[in-house]
């Protein structure tokens, strides 16, 4: 029997009832979200469960969305399953003015890097991580340069400043 | 000559008289006579300097694959006395950064350039080196000479090994010229002290 997208969303509907929402399937992928303190119980759910048996932890990333007041940052996880070879997507959603999310370290060993990269680059706040510090960037940084609020170019340049560069 | 050749080649139709294969530094100015040569120790110490770089490779990138062909037998950079690319710092004195430099690897440099023993020179391979290049962003150093003081910039993205031996041919007017003095001079201090050196 084969694991579908339909009996997941059922399975996700039959234990955090109207919880999780949004579900849709872009390209084939269950993609659905969950309000934020909610992000360990259903990926525990998700990898507890005799058949969905969600193991491994392909990718975690946020996205920042500026026009969504209250929903600022979404954090994204990629799950696969590996005995029946199906991946989701599972998304929540966070003010920006307190990104505070519960890590998934104690899950997956995997998260550690992919959170501190995402505590990098958006600043989310993964509550309980053993060691929230940048991964990528110097650790001088004073922002979170993946925010839209940034300009891509290195504002520290003043060499570019003409009609050339458009600055 | 091409009717000769069992495989007449197109390109070998020209007799080409060979160049003498020891090529000799130019003597500097001085006084001579029978059995003496007088000069300044500065052209001296300069004319041995300059024919005898060595050249220490710091490549991130493509600009170092294009080193790779000046180091190779057609480019060829040990005609220039160059020929001994070393990979420790302390040994080499011409330190040649080709590639694009991050933010994060700036105080890596730095250090590579502290452990060179003076007189060492810089040479900014490519746009990248020379001013971040197309990486206009926030990880990426816009330019080396932002860590460490830089003695000739090679434009080019990448530059080609002809631009490259051009570079070097300049960083060689530089030492064949440059004043025993300088190191020691208020001027030369004040610049290594503007990037925090010293």
């Amino acid at each position: 029997m084969a694991l579908t997208n339909d009996h997941i969303k059922q399975r996700l509907i039959e234990k955090f009832g109207d919880q999780v929402s949004g579900f849709y399937e872009p390209w084939g992928m269950l993609t659905f979200e969950a309000p934020k303190a909610l992000n360990l119980k259903v990926l525990n759910f998700l990898f507890d469960d005799k058949e969905l048996k969600f193991r491994f932890l392909t990718s975690l990333c946020a996205v920042h969305f500026p026009d969504l007041p209250g929903k600022e940052l979404a954090v994204v996880y990629h799950l696969h399953n590996l005995v029946d070879n199906v991946r989701i997507r599972f998304k929540v959603f966070t003010d920006i003015r307190t990104p505070d999310i519960y890590t998934a370290t104690g899950l997956f060993s995997a998260a550690n890097w992919l959170e501190r990269e995402t505590y990098d680059y958006y600043g989310v706040n993964f509550v309980g991580h053993p060691n929230l510090k940048r991964i990528l960037n110097v650790e001088e940084m004073d922002y979170f340069p993946m925010r839209k609020e940034f300009p891509l170019e290195d504002q520290s340049r003043i060499d570019k400043d003409d009609e050339m560069f458009g600055r | 000559m091409g009717a000769k050749m069992a495989r007449p080649v197109a390109y070998n139709l020209v007799d080409k008289k060979l160049e003498p294969d020891i090529s000799m530094g130019e003597m500097p100015e001085g006084h001579q006579g029978e059995g003496f040569f007088a000069t300044k120790l500065n052209h001296v110490i300069g004319l041995a300097r300059k024919n005898s770089i060595w050249p220490l490779p710091f490549a991130t990138s493509c600009c170092g694959i294009e080193f790779m062909a000046t180091m190779g037998s057609h480019y060829d950079l040990g005609r220039f006395g160059a020929e001994r690319v070393g990979f420790s710092p302390r040994q080499c004195d011409l330190l040649m950064v080709m590639g694009t430099i991050a933010k994060k690897m700036g105080p890596v440099l730095k250090q590579v350039y502290l452990q060179m023993a003076e007189p060492r020179w810089v040479i900014a391979v490519g746009a990248c080196a020379s001013s971040g290049g197309i990486f206009d962003t926030y990880s990426v150093l816009q330019g080396i000479d932002q860590v460490i003081p830089v003695d000739v910039y090679v434009p080019g993205c990448p530059p080609r090994p002809e631009a490259i031996l051009d570079g070097v041919i300049r960083i060689q007017d530089l030492i064949g010229k440059e004043s025993l003095r300088r190191r020691n001079g208020d001027k030369y201090k004040g610049l290594l002290e503007s990037y925090g050196i010293q």
